[in-house]
């Protein structure tokens, strides 16, 4: 288990490394390399998700296994370690099918691209960067691959560099999502304070102990959320999600819409047991999450690139799972169905963008304005995006259906029981409709109807079989996959973690009535709102019954409100961006006057200084060297007068020297005897 | 009236004095070697003269004093050579001229 998982790690890494130093020199360009280690980890997380969840069939399995990284000092060790469970396995198996298959798509869809080689370098980044993240043990490592798979994202939006709205849109993203990841850190650390520890069954049994409890465990946990936030696109940091567009699609498809945003999501349900344990972190994340699930399928309605709709729907969809893990917190079962709408969503969401991409490859623009008709085009595309659509609306056989149905039972619910907070229930509900309706807005104006662009639509033609047979693989997913997620998770086992399914067991025995009334409630409900909105949807984008001018006239500023997505981005502009730019101004004015000055000003104290030293030198050293030269001078001066050089004056004072120095000792001699 | 020893010492300081005024103030180069020839002699009247009247004096005295006459001799060879090879390169004996090494 232990070879496995790092297998799981190593091939990525390894297609990197080949592929970052050797990619240009290897033939295709190395697409093979990382398309081949994606597929071997693929392989690996196979056969460990049979093995966890098929053969060891325990809904509390557990495999933990830690190795010494560094001594941080002080009895303080960071280690590296695997964390394999059944949420461990399930995700890896959605990260690498997912990620296999959009390696495979984009081996045609960026086929004959600059950078290509680059490319799959990033990918395989990514795909290790997220594999670390779903497998790793602690907060530390957490944090670590939390940032890399913030890289890949940077440098993947960014793909197309030269184009300044990919840059911008690459720099806002990693900042955006820079926000969120400060909070994040803040509550990692707040943890690691009050706790000292960083692994997460260490942590999960100390909050369990009650050593983390109060408003210390709230912030922790709302700040913790607050990575979540950011990364997962969640109100009020969404607003880079749908610029993130810019990148090349099955970027989109892949980090997007199926992994790295849900591993907000992922992250949220991994550490379920610290937020469990405050009911005020709680209703934050739920609240947030349906803030976001409404408010971005509102603005989806009336987008109309064909990506933007796609990219406010997956944020709409990541509402809804953080809304269902909030939830999660007071009702049994809400948090299972949020993670399995996270596996559900990647499968049919990637394989919306996937057609998308596949769609906009054949066309050449991003605007369902001038799309229309493609169906007799691309069959294969209209009907793998047909599903992807069906499977989002929750409609019945379709892998959404019984995760939102599970969602929105769990609101309903939650709603039930706690009355203050049935907006949630409606919210979602109201959104869910909302969903189907844009969703098949999408499809009647892209592949029904007559082709408003005829020139596009005579060049259109259907994608190349590497692209068209992910895209048949996630459809198949996206109808049985999910099915057979819902039976592997459901009948066999539970995925809630093993500290929180006591807690869960014995909320299920004294809430089983209200549950099946719940369930039966909200799946009546979803199914009338899902066929409300595809019924008005046809009537307004298909049979054109209901006129849509009418319709935009009459919304007036409601329409206004969605088309500028709220205004979300322009109030950012008028805030948080003009203060920037203000402070900016400010710190400016600062550099040039006090810290320019102060740089300035040590000119002169320097040019002070070397003078008082020029004058020390001049007058005290050389004074003394001087004054020694005068003395020399002086004594030789004196002492030239005694060499007189006349020989008979030397005879006299030797004369007179005896003489004293007899005279001398004739005193001494006197004075003593 | 006995010869004393006094006496001797007198005769002997009053050569001392006349070879010093003669080294003193004669500026003759050859002038002056006769005064150091005079008070080379008043040393040897001396230790003839303490060689006779001191007690156990042998004839320690005398020797020196031979020692002294032909030390006389050498330094008389010696200086006046001195004094030759000085004339031939100041023409000139009178010491207080020759001032060349003067500062």
């Amino acid at each position: 288990m232990e070879t496995l998982a790092w297998l799981i790690l190593a091939f990525p890494i390894i297609a990197l490394v080949i592929q970052y130093f050797f990619g240009k020199k290897l033939p295709r360009q190395g697409d093979w390399v990382s398309t081949g280690a994606i597929g071997l980890s693929l392989i690996c997380s196979f056969i460990l998700f049979i093995k966890v969840i098929f053969i060891e069939s325990d809904p509390n399995f557990l495999f933990q296994v830690s190795y010494p990284w560094f001594s941080g000092g002080g009895g303080l060790d960071f280690r590296f370690g695997f964390h394999i469970d059944n949420l461990t396995v399930v995700m890896l198996m959605v990260v690498t099918i997912v990620s296999f298959l959009v390696h495979l798509y984009s081996i045609g869809y960026m086929h004959g691209e600059d950078f290509y080689d680059s490319f799959f370098a990033y990918m395989s980044l990514f795909s290790f960067s997220m594999l670390l993240l779903v497998l790793c043990d602690n907060l530390f490592i957490l944090y670590i691959s939390w940032e890399l798979v913030g890289l890949s994202s940077y440098l993947l939006i960014g793909f197309y560099f030269w184009k300044d709205s990919a840059a911008d849109a690459s720099k806002k993203a990693f900042i955006t999502t820079r926000v969120g990841d400060v909070f994040m850190f803040i509550g990692i650390m707040t943890v690691f304070l009050y706790l000292g520890k960083l692994n997460y069954t260490e942590i999960f049994e100390a909050v369990s102990h009650g050593e983390l409890s109060g408003w210390v465990l709230t912030i922790a946990g709302i700040c913790l959320f607050g990575g979540a936030v950011g990364k997962s696109a969640q109100f009020p940091l969404h607003v880079w999600l749908p610029d993130a567009m810019e990148g090349p699609t099955p970027v989109s498809a892949l980090i997007h819409a199926a992994t790295m945003v849900a591993a907000g999501v992922y992250m949220v349900g991994r550490l379920f047991p610290i937020f469990h344990s405050s009911p005020e972190a709680m209703l934050v994340i739920a609240y947030i999450g349906l803030i976001t699930a409404f408010f971005a399928s509102l603005i989806a309605i009336t987008q109309t690139d064909i990506k933007r709709i796609l990219a406010y729907s997956t944020l709409s969809q990541l509402g809804y799972m953080i809304t269902a893990l909030g939830v999660g917190g007071f009702v049994v079962g809400a948090y299972t169905a949020g993670l399995y709408h996270l596996m559900t969503h990647a499968f049919f969401k990637s394989l919306l963008f996937l057609c998308s991409g596949s769609v906009i490859h054949a066309v050449h623009t991003n605007e369902i304005t001038s799309m229309g008709g493609l169906r007799k085009k691309m069959p294969i595309t209209a009907l793998t995006m047909i599903i992807g659509t069906l499977a989002i609306s929750g409609v019945p056989f379709f892998s959404g259906f019984g995760s939102k149905d599970a969602i929105l039972a769990g609101a309903l619910q939650f709603g039930l029981e706690h009355p203050q907070h049935f907006l949630i229930f409606l919210g979602l509900l109201i959104g869910a409709g909302i969903t189907s309706f844009y969703m098949f807005r999408l499809i009647f104006l892209t592949f029904f109807g007559e082709p408003r662009d005829q020139e596009k639509f005579d060049h259109a033609h259907e994608s190349p079989v590497t692209m068209t047979l992910p895209l048949i693989i996630l459809a198949l997913l996206s109808i049985i996959g999910g099915w057979g997620l819902y039976g592997a998770l459901w009948l066999n086992s539970s995925i809630v973690p093993p500290v929180i399914g006591a807690v869960h067991e014995a909320a299920a025995q004294g809430a089983g009535h209200g549950s099946a009334l719940a369930h039966y409630g909200a799946m009546v409900l979803s199914l009338l709102v899902a066929f409300t909105g595809i019924a008005f949807s046809y009537m307004v984008y298909y049979k054109r019954s209901i006129s849509v001018e009418m319709l935009t006239k009459k919304m007036g500023p409601l329409y206004q409100l969605s088309y500028n997505k709220f205004w979300v981005d322009e109030f950012y502009e008028k805030t948080v961006i003009a203060f920037v730019m203000k402070s900016r101004m400010v710190l400016r004015t600062f550099d040039n006057t006090v810290v320019d000055g102060a740089v300035n000003i040590t000119a002169p104290i320097t040019r002070g200084v070397a003078i008082f030293s020029g004058a020390v030198d001049k007058y005290v050293v050389d004074g003394l060297v001087n004054l020694l030269a005068i003395l020399v001078q002086a004594i030789g001066a004196v002492s030239t007068l005694f060499q007189s050089g006349v020989i008979q004056n030397y005879l006299l004072k030797a004369a007179c020297a005896v003489g004293a120095l007899l005279l001398i000792h004739n005193v001494i001699m006197r004075v003593l005897y | 009236m006995a010869v004393t020893l006094e006496h001797y010492l007198v005769v002997s300081i009053t050569l001392f004095s006349l070879g010093m005024f003669i080294v003193m103030t004669r500026r003759n180069g050859i002038r002056m070697l006769m005064g150091v020839e005079l008070i080379l002699n008043s040393a040897n009247l001396n230790l003839i003269a303490f060689n006779r009247y001191l007690p156990g004096m042998d004839a320690s005295g005398n020797i020196f004093a031979v020692f002294v006459i032909m030390l006389a001799a050498a330094e008389a060879a010696v200086a006046l050579a001195i004094v030759l090879a000085i004339f031939q390169q100041f023409s000139t004996i009178q010491l207080d001229e020759i001032s060349s090494m003067k500062h």
